[in-house]
C-alpha cells in the first residue's frame, strides 16, 4: 500500500546541500500499525512530510495506494491529503474557539461533502476516537490536552483515509493521558483495520505498534517486528 | 469548497475578534459615509441652482443691449450700457414664424419710492402683459398690467411681495393704495406670488408698470434693457437664438456679428455652466472623502495581514487537511470583502443620515441618489479584492510544514 525506494531528500540552504534523507526504503501494508523512531535530526519529520504528501523527494519513489506521488504539484498534493491522509499532530492543532463538532467537520468542508451528510459521518468518527458525547458542543479550548488529542484522532478518521500520520501524538500530554491515545490508536488498528504511522523520539512509545522502524542520520538502522508490543487493555474516560 | 462553507467560516472568522472586526468596518463605514454625504450635498446644491435659474422662465432667452462705443475708437462702456434696443425690436422679434411662445420688453431701473409715510429703494420694471408667462411669474391677488394699461399710459402698479411688505407691512392691504415713484402717482392695482429670495438677489424685490407709462414718466426715451423671449421646446432655443441674432444684426443694419450691439443670452447655457461649476465643486468634496475611504482600505489591508500571521499554524493545518491554494486565498478574500459590504451597508446609512442632518439643520439641500448608493457598494466591493487580495495571497502561499512549525 506503501511502497518507498530509494527516498532521497536534499535541502538546500545557501548554496550548502544538506541530505537529510540518504535512501530510506521500505513498504508498508494495509492493516499495518507501524512506528517510525529516531531522535531528533534524524529525518523522521522529513520522511513523515513525503508520506503526508506535504512534500516530494528529491529523488526516489513514493507510491500510496500505486499512485506515485513523488513528483505532483501542489494542487495535486493537496488532493491526495484530502483524501488519503488524516493527520494528528502533537500539538493538536484545532480551531481553538470552534466546537468539537465544527472542528472534525473541517475536512468534510474542503471535501466538498454534502451538509447532509456530513453530520453522519462526524459522529461515527467522534465515536471511534472514544469522545464522550456531552463533549461535542464544548469549544475545543475548553477541553483538557487528552481530550483535545481524540477530537484531533476523530478529525484525522472523518475521511476515512487510507493511513493516518500521527506526529508525536503523546509529545504535549502526561504519561498517563499518552497511554490512553496510544490505547485508541490500537483500537483503531485493531477493530477498524486501519492503518496507522505512528512517528516519535521516544521507545517507550514505539513499543506500543506491531513494527518499529528505527531511522538515524537519514537511513534506516533497522525495521522489525515489535516483540514486546505494550498493549492497553482497557479504552477508560479521560 | 462550496459557497455557503465560505460565508459560514467568513462569519465566524469575523466573529472571533468583534472589536478589531468592528473597527476595522469603522473605517470603511466613516469613509463610505462622507462619501455618500458630500456627493448628496454637491448634488443637492447642484439641484437648487438649477431651480433657481429654472425659476426666472423656462426655456428663455434674454437679449440685452451691446456696450457703447465712440465711433472708430475703441472706447467701451460696458455691455449692456448702448440704448439700442426699442420696443418695435421686440414686436418684430413677436411676428418670427418660428419656436416663439411669447415676448416681454422691459426697461427697469431702481428708483426711491415712497407710500403713506415709509419708503423703499426698489427695481421698477416696466413691461407688458406677457412679461408674467415669459418669466414664470404669478399674480397673488388682483392683476398684472393689461395691454390696454400699455396704450393708454395708465399710471398703475403691481407689486412684488418682497416690495408690498416693505411698503405697507408684512401682508398689508396693497390694492388700491397710491405709491409714489420719481415723484409721479401709481395706483396698486395687483400683488405677484412670492418665488422665494434664493439665488441670484431676490426677485420679489421688484414693482411693475406699464411699458409705455415707465418710458414717458420715469426713463424719458423709447428705449427698453432687456427683451425676454420664451421658446417654444428647449429643443428649439439654439435655432430660435439664431434666428433673433439674424433678425436684429438685419435691424440694427450691422454686417459684421462681431459688431453686434447686441447680445442674445440662452438660458440652457446659464444652467449647462451653473451644472459644471457645481459638477466639478461635488467631484472635489467627493475625492476628499474618497482619501478616507482610501485610509479604511489600507485599514483592512492591515488587519488582514495581521489576521495571516496570527493564523499562520491554522492556515498550514487547513492545508495539511487537503485545502488548496485557491480555498485559503478566496476564504481569505471573503473575508476582506465581508468586512468592506459591511463598511459598504453602514456607510450608506450614515452618509444618508449625515445627508438628512445638513438638510434639516444647515438648511442645504442634499440629494442622496441610488446611483451613489450602488456606486458605494461597488467601490466597498472593490476595496475589499484590492486590498484584501494581498494579504490573501500571502496566506495561500504559505508552505504548509512552515506553517504548522509556525510559533
Amino acid at each position: 500500500m506503501i511502497e518507498c525506494k530509494d527516498i532521497v531528500k536534499i535541502y538546500t540552504n545557501g548554496g550548502v546541500e544538506t541530505a537529510v534523507l540518504k535512501g530510506v526504503s521500505f513498504s508498508i501494508k494495509k492493516g499495518e500499525f507501524v512506528a517510525i523512531m529516531g531522535p531528533s535530526g534524524s529525518g523522521k519529520s522529513t520522511l513523515m512530510h513525503i508520506l503526508g504528501a506535504l512534500d516530494t523527494p528529491t529523488s526516489g519513489e513514493y507510491k500510496l495506494d500505486n499512485h506515485d506521488v513523488s513528483s505532483l504539484s501542489d494542487n495535486e498534493l493537496a488532493d491526495i491529503r484530502r483524501n488519503k491522509i488524516g493527520f494528528v499532530f502533537q500539538s493538536f492543532n484545532l480551531l481553538s474557539r470552534a466546537t468539537v463538532l465544527r472542528n472534525v467537520t473541517l475536512p468534510l468542508v474542503y471535501a466538498e461533502v454534502g451538509a447532509d451528510k456530513r453530520r453522519p459521518l462526524v459522529e461515527k468518527a467522534l465515536r471511534s476516537a472514544g469522545l464522550d458525547e456531552d463533549r461535542w458542543s464544548h469549544k475545543s479550548n475548553q477541553l483538557s490536552g487528552g481530550q483535545m488529542q481524540r477530537v484531533a484522532i476523530a478529525r484525522a478518521l472523518v475521511n476515512n483515509p487510507s493511513i493516518i500520520l500521527a506526529d508525536e501524538p503523546t509529545g504535549n500530554l502526561d504519561t498517563a493521558t499518552g497511554e490512553i491515545v496510544l490505547g485508541t490508536f490500537q483500537q483503531l488498528n485493531r477493530d477498524h483495520q486501519h492503518t496507522i504511522i505512528l512517528i516519535t523520539h521516544e521507545p517507550y512509545v514505539a513499543q506500543h505498534a506491531d513494527r518499529i522502524i528505527h531511522i538515524q542520520d537519514g537511513k534506516i538502522l533497522s525495521d522489525k517486528k515489535n516483540d514486546q508490543k505494550r498493549i492497553v487493555h482497557s479504552h477508560p474516560e479521560l | 469548497m462550496k459557497t455557503i462553507d465560505i460565508i459560514q467560516e467568513t462569519y465566524f472568522a469575523l466573529t472571533v475578534n468583534k472589536v478589531r472586526s468592528g473597527l476595522t468596518i469603522l473605517g470603511i463605514v466613516i469613509g463610505i459615509g462622507s462619501v455618500i454625504a458630500m456627493v448628496s450635498i454637491g448634488q443637492g446644491a447642484q439641484g437648487t441652482i438649477e431651480a433657481s435659474i429654472q425659476s426666472i422662465g423656462s426655456n428663455l432667452l434674454i437679449v440685452t443691449p451691446g456696450a457703447q462705443r465712440g465711433a472708430g475708437v475703441q472706447v467701451s462702456a460696458g455691455r449692456g450700457s448702448a440704448q439700442t434696443l426699442t420696443k418695435e425690436d421686440a414686436d418684430a422679434i413677436s411676428n418670427q414664424p418660428i419656436g416663439i411662445t411669447a415676448t416681454a420688453p422691459e426697461v427697469s431701473r431702481r428708483y426711491q419710492v415712497t407710500a403713506r409715510g415709509t419708503n423703499t429703494n426698489t427695481q421698477v420694471i416696466g413691461t407688458i402683459a406677457s412679461y408674467p408667462t415669459v418669466r414664470n411669474i404669478a399674480v397673488e391677488e388682483g392683476s398684472f398690467i393689461t395691454d390696454q394699461n400699455v396704450r393708454s399710459l395708465s399710471k398703475v402698479a403691481v407689486l412684488g411681495p418682497t416690495a408690498r411688505d416693505d411698503l405697507f407691512g408684512q401682508d398689508g392691504s396693497a390694492i388700491g393704495q397710491s405709491i409714489r415713484i420719481n415723484k409721479v402717482d401709481f395706483k396698486v392695482v395687483g400683488v405677484t406670488k412670492a418665488k422665494g429670495g434664493t439665488g441670484f438677489g431676490s426677485q420679489d424685490d421688484v414693482i411693475f408698470v406699464p411699458l409705455s407709462t415707465a418710458q414717458r414718466f420715469l426713463a424719458g426715451d423709447t428705449y427698453v434693457t432687456t427683451i425676454s423671449i420664451q421658446a417654444q421646446s428647449a429643443d428649439q432655443m439654439t435655432q430660435v437664438q439664431q434666428q433673433v441674432t439674424d433678425l436684429l444684426l438685419d435691424r440694427h443694419h450691422i454686417d459684421n456679428p462681431q459688431l453686434a450691439d447686441f447680445q442674445v443670452l440662452n438660458q440652457a447655457d446659464i444652467v449647462a455652466t451653473a451644472s459644471s461649476v457645481t459638477g466639478t465643486f461635488t467631484i472635489l468634496l467627493g475625492a476628499i472623502a474618497g482619501i478616507s475611504l482610501v485610509v479604511g482600505g489600507i485599514g483592512i489591508m492591515n488587519m488582514m495581514l495581521t489576521t495571516v500571521t496570527e493564523r499562520t499554524r491554522e492556515i498550514g493545518l487547513r492545508k495539511a487537511i487537503g485545502a488548496k491554494r485557491r480555498d485559503i486565498s478566496l476564504q481569505f478574500l471573503a473575508e476582506a470583502v465581508m468586512l468592506t459590504l459591511l463598511g459598504g451597508v453602514f456607510g450608506v446609512l450614515l452618509g444618508w443620515l449625515l445627508a438628512l442632518g445638513v438638510s434639516s439643520f444647515a438648511g442645504l439641500a442634499t440629494t442622496v441618489s441610488t446611483t451613489a448608493m450602488l456606486l458605494a457598494f461597488a467601490v466597498s466591493a472593490a476595496i475589499g479584492i484590492i486590498f484584501g487580495y494581498y494579504p490573501a495571497r500571502r496566506a495561500a502561499g504559505l508552505n504548509p510544514i512552515e506553517a504548522l512549525r509556525y510559533e
